[in-house]
């Protein structure tokens, strides 16, 4: 797998509220057989994940997700509570955790973004004299991102309170002055209303939060008919349909492309039934358009059934390709700096830049 | 019109765009805009209009603005005097009067408060409210449920108390043993005793039966007298109330009762409901019915028109009114309404889904109205902009003769457009508040059309006003 398959989910007209633009996606008819739940936990600051090993991912957790493809429709997820139920101080338990019955619970972005900070965790390779001592025990461990909740990105909360959810809606691309922020997409239009709101819960990426907050608010592509060649009322309807089609093209070639077009690294979390869990890494190139995280869930074809997407900012990108070249090259730096056209100084130049001057021997 | 300069045309445009504003507006949430925008954006156009149109400001008190605009322009109609001549004040004067007359009395109250907060007391409002109190059937009543209203107006107003009772009851309570008065002495006694609770007015019992611990059933039955036509409305799903008579009910508050029930009991008394909505429609067109000939609608019920908090289901209940008022005005069954979200149910709407106002407009205009009449709040969001874009296209190349009349009407104030939102120039766009108005806003709405300049427009306001002012008296 080396794409998203979006086949089945069509974009809609757009709602614009201020600097943030909604494009909700509409499927024809529900994925068969898979539903999704969200369970809340109480305590969403600062809590624990075990991973495997080790390892701990510390991260505001709002909520998790659960998956069923049991087929036998909505249920409260096993362990879900009423009110304020039990304070669940404890650490949860990996990322995706199997529940009783055909049900995997996961938390959502949180999967993507910890595929994101284990890219190479590990640390240098190779002992090459250049790298610290730390580095070579303990890889790039502590490991830390920061990214907005989406109540603070400005205008979001309002633009979603006065969203007019479409019939049919399995999801929404949420887009500032035009820069696509997020993906979001569901099986069942039911779980789409009720987890609408919770993409204030989600988090986004640095640049949309400066997007929104200094942005002008961006115009709506209102439909234009040329009255030319209109005799009747049928002419009038045709020409009506045509502006909703041409959106569509429009939507989806240009506003959404780096979402269809870009080629992403995949990585099977989970296998559910006909159904499968994948988080997925954008190509780390530099300049041009927007990189984006994400975790999908695919049915046996491949097509989307559920996708959350994040938008990293330009610093993380640049993290990102700078890691995976030292690691394509046993984390030499002069056969790095080669590859990448720049002397060795250059480079231990940009690694202190991109804010991974820990794992040099001397930090200036 | 030709000959007709530009001054006048933007002058008519104020008008309009205040009348507008004047209906729709309340100074609360609304679906897009807090109740904070509002009231800014109401206030600049008070201003505005109260500034560089004195004599249309005082002449809207004749249309059919909703309370609180009525209240906000009498209070600067009064505040600022001294801008206006003799024969201003005289017409201001009886314009003034006759608005209070149909007012709610807590409205008129809650004005006078204003007034004084706002340290107004000059001989006219002196005047104006001695007037007004006098008129009041029962001085005592209102001492009773307006407590603290009429004190504030007796005493800002320099007025003394009709009777010696009266003063003593309002200023100095616990000096009389008893009462002349059965409403005053009723009140007196409630303090101790439980049956006397039952002869007040049901907003004054309910301080005293929470006091004497009356379980609410026992006490709800038993005021039954004592209520409101609207008190029984808002109780009657409470154990123990007495049902209220919907016939009786206006249409758009009918509308909102209706919307307020769930899907379940809506569907159980639809006979009873449909019947009491047909009724009042009928009651609302009065001369009118079915003298419209054939009308189209289409209606909103998408998301937004849930309204806010403060305005719940507002918007969807105009349009289920507007439903059954057009049904009632056209001409032998030869209506067809259509919701936006598509459904044929008036009875069952509920607020979902998108605007794709544009594709309902076509489905109406296949009909061949002669009337086409659109209630929306003007968010028409799937595509954005696409019935403006239908209307001008219909106008322009399939019916530039006219020969469907079209009129969009808004029950939503936008705050940043100090106006109704419009869905495109060449349709006129009136605002709406209560649907039974529909007949008089879509006469005000042809002016909007641009084909009828401002004398007319000011013949008009001359025109209600006279009525207005001749009928109450």
């Amino acid at each position: 797998m080396t794409a998203l398959d979006l086949t089945g989910l069509e974009a809609g007209p757009a709602q614009v509220w201020g600097g943030i633009r909604l494009v909700p996606l509409l499927r024809a008819e529900p994925v068969a057989g898979l539903r999704l739940t969200r369970e809340a936990y109480g305590h969403p600051e600062g809590a624990e994940v075990r991973l495997a090993g080790r390892a701990r991912y510390t991260s505001y957790i709002p909520h998790g997700f659960v998956a069923d493809w049991s087929g036998e429709g909505p249920g409260a997820a096993y362990g879900t509570t009423l009110g304020d139920g039990v304070p669940d101080r404890m650490p949860l338990h990996r990322m995706a955790k199997r529940r009783p019955g055909d049900r995997l619970r996961f938390l959502p972005l949180h999967l993507a973004l910890e595929g994101y900070l284990a890219l190479h965790f590990g640390g240098p390779s190779v002992a090459w004299e250049e790298w610290s001592r730390t580095a070579l025990r303990d890889g790039l461990s502590p490991r830390v991102e920061s990214a907005y909740l989406g109540a603070n990105v400005p205008q979001l909360a309002d633009a979603l309170r006065v969203f007019e959810i479409l019939p049919g809606q399995c999801g929404v691309l949420v887009y500032a002055a035009d820069a696509l922020g997020a993906a979001f997409a569901v099986p069942h239009p039911d779980d789409y209303r009720a987890l609408h709101a919770t993409l204030l819960q989600d988090l986004f990426g640095e640049l949309i939060h400066q997007y929104a907050l200094y942005g002008r608010p961006v115009t709506e592509f209102t439909a234009r008919l040329d009255d030319r060649h209109i005799r009747s009322l049928g002419d009038l309807r045709a020409a009506a349909r045509g502006q909703e089609r041409a959106w569509r093209e429009a939507h989806d070639t240009v506003l959404a492309a780096e979402l269809h077009a870009t080629p992403y690294t995949f990585s099977r979390v989970h296998r559910m039934g006909g159904f499968a869990l994948w988080r997925f890494l954008p190509p780390f190139q530099r300049g041009g358009a927007g990189r984006h995280i994400g975790e999908t869930i695919t049915d046996h074809q491949g097509r989307v059934a559920y996708l959350k997407t994040f938008r990293l900012s330009e610093n993380q990108v640049r993290r990102g390709h700078l890691l995976r070249n030292l690691a394509a090259h046993d984390w030499h730096l002069g056969r790095c700096a080669e590859a990448l056209g720049a002397t060795p100084e250059e480079l231990t130049r940009r690694i202190r830049r991109a804010g991974l001057s820990g794992l040099l021997r001397n930090p200036r | 019109m030709a000959q007709e300069s530009c001054a006048d045309l933007i002058a008519a445009e104020d008008v309009l765009l205040f009348v507008n504003a004047a209906v729709t507006a309340t100074g609360q949430r609304e679906f897009r805009s807090a109740a904070g925008e509002q009231r800014l954006s109401l206030a600049f156009l008070h201003a505005y209009v109260r500034v560089n149109y004195r004599r249309v400001y005082a002449a809207v008190l004749a249309l059919d603005i909703n309370d609180h605009n009525a209240a906000l322009v009498i209070r600067h109609l009064l505040a600022s005097a001294g801008e206006a001549d003799a024969e201003e004040k005289r017409a201001e004067g009886r314009l003034i009067a006759a608005r209070l007359a149909v007012m709610a009395p807590q409205r008129v109250y809650r004005l006078l408060r204003a007034l004084r907060a706002a340290k107004v007391n000059n001989r006219r409002t002196r005047a104006i409210f001695r007037d007004w109190l006098a008129a009041r059937p029962d001085p005592a009543f209102d001492a009773v449920k307006y407590r603290g209203g009429l004190k504030a107006a007796t005493r800002h107003a320099h007025l003394p108390p009709v009777e010696a009772e009266l003063g003593d009851f309002l200023f100095r309570p616990g000096r009389r043993a008893r009462y002349a008065h059965p409403l005053l002495d009723a009140h007196r006694r409630a303090h101790y005793e439980q049956a006397a609770v039952f002869e007040l007015p049901f907003t004054v019992a309910e301080g005293f039966a929470a006091r004497h611990g009356i379980p609410r059933a026992v006490f709800l039955e038993r005021i039954a007298p004592r209520t409101t036509r609207l008190e029984r409305l808002r109780t009657q799903s409470r154990a123990g109330a007495v049902p209220a008579d919907l016939a009786t009910m206006p249409l758009t508050r009918l509308a909102l009762y209706v919307l307020s029930l769930g899907l379940d009991e809506r569907a159980r008394r639809r006979g009873e409901l449909t019947g009491a909505l047909r009724a009042a429609a009928l009651r609302a067109a009065g001369p009118h019915a079915g003298t419209w000939g054939r009308i189209s609608a289409v209606l909103d019920d998408s998301y937004s028109s849930s309204g806010s908090g403060q305005k719940r289901r507002r918007p969807l209940a105009v349009a289920l009114a507007c439903h059954f008022l057009l049904e009632a005005l056209a001409s032998g069954g030869a209506y067809r309404g259509r919701w936006t979200s598509g459904g044929g149910d008036p009875l069952l709407a509920r607020p979902f889904g998108a605007t794709p106002l544009g594709m309902r407009v076509l489905d109406a205009l296949d009909d061949r109205p002669e009337r086409l009449v659109i209630v929306s709040d003007g968010w028409d969001n799937a595509p954005p902009g696409l019935a403006g874009e239908v209307l001008r296209v219909w106008r322009r190349r399939l019916d530039p003769e006219r020969r469907t009349r079209v009129v969009h009407l808004n029950p939503v104030y936008d705050a940043d457009g100090f106006d109704v939102r419009r869905l495109a120039p060449s349709v006129p766009t009136a605002g709406i508040r209560d649907a039974e108005d529909l007949p008089a806003l879509v006469e005000i709405a042809q002016f909007a059309e641009g084909r009828t300049g401002l004398a007319e427009l000011y013949s008009y306001l001359d025109r209600r006003t006279a009525d207005f002012t001749g009928s109450s008296r």
